[in-house]
């Protein structure tokens, strides 16, 4: 195996999991240490760089960094890096002083963004800093997409997202609220330098069984009813409701039932309870406002009764499973178990649809009815179209989207300025050492052994009373502290310099958890059979030195390093040292932190 | 600085046959400088107790003084210790042995503490044939007091401040095969693959075990020009072969060709093995190992792994022939038999 290149700035990003699995690369560890030294609108401007809704995120977001997360690999659970963004948002001071300031001399460049979602809303956030005029188009009242009309407000309070909403259109982005763009064609005949499509994936799928025509009034499409609910058009739901489906938007729907007139709600879902696509955290929740979840139930058909809907019939099956782990569902020879209802919300899916693109544009489609897209310019195969976000590559997550617009930001402006959209630049890296003094470090090396600590909740019966009532209350400073000390700081990396080694085995003897091997030198599967531990994470990588004075080589398995340091304490020639890897991803305009 | 260990530990840590993992044989916090070998070696120790399945709870740890003798606090925290007066471990093992012999005795020294002050104890212990591990933690120097130099230390070995040894130095080895033991073995710190199975293989042997380990002080004696130093004893080192401890437990799978290697059967059914210059070295022959030591220290060299052994030998206890049950399982009754029985041996030594 060869010796590690660290100068590769993706080897250390790598090491850092959590900003290493964000889409869009927020430096979590970063924010985490900000908000432990109480420094809020710090650790908030270090994720508006990077994810421009932190505090949309921090109650929202798909985290996917959590998975990730080191700690997880040590102990149960990993640091709540999601909620303690929300912190970072909750305690900030006003960071008006800290926006990029917009240009007033324009660069006589004019963009056309279609849809306010987050993915667009990223575009006019990285281009107004540099002058562009932008003109934001979105068929509904007012801004945030999906975030304002499908995720209710007991889970993201309206002030909070119209805050960060407005921070991206208080740079003078020129908004035409309630006009839908009916022609792409028209909108490239106006002039624009360059379009960005950013119209999320908008069609909720319908459930075509017998009885749905019958039933039609009280058969809802889940994403048309959110809308309609979070718009005030809807205020009220039938006693009992079935919702249908086993994703994040299922259990919005039935949370909010709860909250407008439902009261017997019960989620019912084809596949078994494991394997249902809604976050782990969405389903408790959702059980915890007392909604059962029926897994393993296949809807049959709408009962009628009437001229009324009364109920549905479904057929219980079971998940068998062929060798490639493909899941098939096979029917119980069971009679159809039939359940009551007044009224039914689909929430089985969602769909892409640009009906009002043309097709004659020179914008080709692919056999999914997808546009075909570079999947690192997201320039279109028109030049002067890109798309981003769930309009992309299909329906996933605001931090997606948000990554997503950093980029097609980059690809716009390149191409506004003539320059190769292809040619991307690299991130930004800087690696400083922590060294304060001969043991001590400018980071909190000790690691503690707290357990994760649950974000308060607001009294149920209070918040079922009311849909804008925030159910989750935050961490407190307190609690924040607590959780924000459970961080591992994986992006203080432990950096070592061969020439400095005597080989004394002082690091090898004191890693907590037998990170490190001297041994000779191999391929990498017979070297990670020969560490000091078991290395069977085979997607964290091993980092090897030049070989030493007695031709071995020093073997470091990155996987459950706890990045405590005591390697770099032990070690008599400072061959180790503990030093702070700063990775940021370029975008279009700098944005200080 | 941290002065606490995280808790945390590899999460596929292996166990080994009564359920524990090496964390459990772990001590607290080394407070010795870093880089220190003696470090290297209290992890060797706990390496060798975790693969040998070992309950903490039955071994005991007994030291001298000196940076050496510290470490017993950063090994096996579960066990039982003793940190004695500079010199005197070995009266300690002596007395803790007889009060009970089913104990595993590991005895932790240096150089100042054995070839100095404690030179006299440390003769008479390994006459004794006692049954335990004596460990010497060999830098050359007195490091707990700031490196003034040791017995053996060598002629012309450079301090850290420039002054040359001109004293003869002690090879502990040469004196322990001198004095009669039957186990004698040399080692280094940063050799982890040939320790571990020696102390493994020591502790298994019925009788006096010693083994003199070169074990680096980094703050004091690590220059140029020490023969104590990292870099000095790695480009010096000579093994009398490759040593395999297997316990008895363990079928022997690995045949070697005729003579390319060596086997000693311990008593306990463990047998240790030497390999490749197996057949040039023998074992067992005491005069052969005194010459063996002393030539390599004439030409400079320094010969580890096992010099000397005989597993075919009789412990303090066989040649007092002392109870079995240990003095804290007797009864008062057993323990004080009274003025009739002190008269009844009186008569018998008229
Ligand atoms: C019920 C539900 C809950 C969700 N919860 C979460 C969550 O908790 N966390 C999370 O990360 N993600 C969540 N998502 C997903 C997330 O909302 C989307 O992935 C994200 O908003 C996509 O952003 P976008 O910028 O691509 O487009 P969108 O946010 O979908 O915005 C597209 C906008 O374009 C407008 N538009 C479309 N076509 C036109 C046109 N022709 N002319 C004018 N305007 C047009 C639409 O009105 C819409 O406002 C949820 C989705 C749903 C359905
Ligand atoms: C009776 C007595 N004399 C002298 C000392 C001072 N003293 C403490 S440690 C030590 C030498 C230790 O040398 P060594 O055994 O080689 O241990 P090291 O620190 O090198 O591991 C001496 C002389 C003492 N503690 N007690
Ligand atoms: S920082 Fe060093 S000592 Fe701590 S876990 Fe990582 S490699 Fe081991
Ligand atoms: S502690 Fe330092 S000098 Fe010793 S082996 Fe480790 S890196 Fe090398
Ligand atoms: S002084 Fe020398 S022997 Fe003592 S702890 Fe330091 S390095 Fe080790
Ligand atoms: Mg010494």
């Amino acid at each position: 195996m060869k010796p590690t290149d660290i100068s590769d700035p993706e080897y250390f990003h790598k090491v850092v999991d959590c900003q290493y699995a964000c889409p869009a690369h927020t430096p979590v560890p970063e924010y985490i240490r900000l908000i432990a030294a109480e420094r809020y609108t710090d650790a908030y401007m270090v994720n508006w760089e990077s994810n421009v809704f932190p505090g949309i995120l921090g109650r929202t977001c798909d985290r996917p960094c959590e998975p990730a997360c080191r700690r997880g690999r040590v102990e149960e659970e990993p640091v709540a890096i999601c909620r303690l963004k929300r912190v970072a948002a909750d305690y900030k001071e006003d960071i008006a002083e800290r926006l990029p300031s917009i240009p007033t001399e324009k660069n006589g460049k004019k963009v056309a963004l279609v849809g306010a979602g987050p993915a667009s809303l990223t575009v006019a956030r990285d281009l107004m800093p540099l002058g562009y005029d932008i003109d934001l188009f979105d068929e509904q009242a007012l801004g945030g997409g999906f975030m304002r009309s499908q995720i209710p407000s007991f889970r993201l309070p309206e002030e909070v997202l119209a805050e960060e909403v407005n921070y991206v259109l208080d740079m003078g982005v020129i908004t035409h609220f309630n006009t839908y763009v009916d022609s792409l064609k028209s909108l490239l005949d106006k002039e624009y330098d360059a379009v960005f499509v950013g119209s999320g994936a908008p069609n909720g799928r319908d459930l075509k069984v017998p009885g749905r025509e019958e039933g039609a009034a009280n058969i809802h499409i889940g994403i048309n009813w959110l809308e309609s609910v979070a718009f005030g058009h809807t205020s009220s739901i039938g006693e009992k409701v079935i919702v249908l489906g086993g994703g994040n938007t299922a259990m919005d729907c039935c949370r909010t039932s709860r909250r407008i007139g439902g009261k017997d709600v019960k989620v019912i879902v084809r596949s078994p309870f494991e394997e249902m696509k809604a976050s782990p955290w969405e389903k408790e929740d959702a059980m915890h406002e007392d909604i059962p979840i029926m897994d393993n139930h296949v809807p049959v058909d709408f009962v009628v009764d009437q001229g009324r809907l009364v109920g549905m019939h479904f057929e219980k099956v079971r998940a068998q499973y062929d060798e490639n782990g493909k899941r098939s569902l096979i029917p119980l020879d069971e009679p159809h178990v039939f359940v009551e209802c007044d009224d039914v919300l689909v929430a089985i899916g969602q769909e892409n649809a640009f009906p009002w693109i043309e097709r004659d544009i020179g914008l080709e489609f692919d056999q999914w009815d997808m546009p075909k897209l570079d999947p690192q310019t997201f320039q279109s195969t028109n030049p002067r179209v890109f798309f981003g976000g769930d309009s992309a590559f299909g329906p996933e997550n605001i931090i997606t989207a948000v990554a997503h617009g950093h980029q097609a930001a980059i690809s716009i402006d390149k191409f506004c300025q003539g320059k190769d959209v292809t040619a991307r630049p690299m991130p930004g890296t800087i690696l400083s050492s922590t060294k304060m003094g001969v043991h001590e470090w400018n980071f909190d090396n000790a690691v503690t052994n707290d357990l994760r600590f649950k974000v308060p909740h607001a009294d149920k019966y209070q918040s079922l009373s009311d849909r804008h009532i925030e159910v989750e209350l935050g961490f407190d400073e307190k609690l924040a502290y607590a959780e924000a000390e459970r961080c591992l700081n994986c992006d203080v990396q432990t950096v070592f310099t061969d020439s400095l080694c005597i080989e004394c085995d002082a690091c090898v003897d004191i890693c907590p958890t037998r990170c490190i091997t001297f041994t000779e030198s191999a391929e990498e599967t017979e070297l990670r059979g020969k560490l000091s531990a078991p290395a069977n994470n085979l997607a964290q990588d091993l980092y090897l030195s030049e070989p030493l004075k007695t031709g071995r080589v020093m073997v470091k398995d990155e996987d459950v390093c706890l990045h405590c340091g005591l390697c770099a304490e032990r070690c008599p020639t400072a061959a180790w040292d503990m030093q702070k890897f700063l990775y940021s991803v370029t975008k279009a305009a700098e944005v200080q932190s | 600085m941290s002065y606490i260990k995280p808790s945390f530990r590899h999460p596929e840590a292996p166990t080994n046959n009564i359920g524990y993992t090496e964390a459990d044989y772990e001590g607290a916090l080394s407070t010795l400088c870093a880089g220190c070998g003696h470090d290297s070696i209290s992890s060797a120790i706990i390496q060798a107790c975790f693969e040998m399945s070992i309950e903490p709870h039955t071994v005991a740890k007994i030291s001298g003084i000196g940076c050496s003798s510290k470490t017993p606090t950063y090994f096996l925290g579960n066990s039982h210790g003793f940190n004695s007066v500079h010199g005197r471990m070995p009266s300690v093992a002596t007395g803790a042995n007889l009060a009970n012999r089913h104990l595993t005795y590991i005895g932790v020294s240096g150089d100042g503490d054995t070839a100095s002050i404690g030179m006299g104890q440390f003769s008479h212990v390994v006459r004794r044939n006692l049954n335990m591990l004596y460990i010497v933690e060999n830098n050359g120097c007195y490091g707990l007091t700031k490196g003034q130099d040791s017995a053996t230390a060598d002629v012309g070995s450079h301090s850290k401040k420039g002054a040359v040894n001109q004293y003869q130095s002690i090879d502990l080895c040469a004196l322990a095969i001198q004095l009669g033991a039957d186990f004698v073995a040399r080692s280094f710190s940063g050799d982890k693959a040939q320790l571990v199975p020696l102390i493994k293989a020591a502790m298994s042997h019925q009788g006096f075990a010693f083994i003199d380990v070169l074990s680096p002080c980094v703050t004091f004696n690590n220059n140029v020009g020490s023969t104590k130093s990292y870099e000095f004893v790695r480009e010096h080192i000579q093994a009398t072969g490759t040593v395999d401890f297997v316990p008895m437990q363990e079928e022997i799978t690995v045949s070697y060709e005729e003579g390319a290697s060596q086997e000693v059967c311990l008593h306990d059914g463990s047998v240790v093995r030497l390999r490749k210059n197996g057949k040039d070295y023998n074992l067992r022959d005491r005069a052969a190992a005194l010459a063996a030591a002393t030539d390599h220290a004439h030409s400079g060299e320094i010969l580890t792994g096992l010099l000397y052994m005989d597993p075919d030998t009789e412990d303090l206890h066989t040649l007092l022939d002392t109870s079995e049950c240990a003095l804290n399982k007797m009864t008062e009754a057993e323990l004080c038999p009274g003025n009739q029985a002190l008269q009844k041996i009186n008569d018998s030594l008229r």
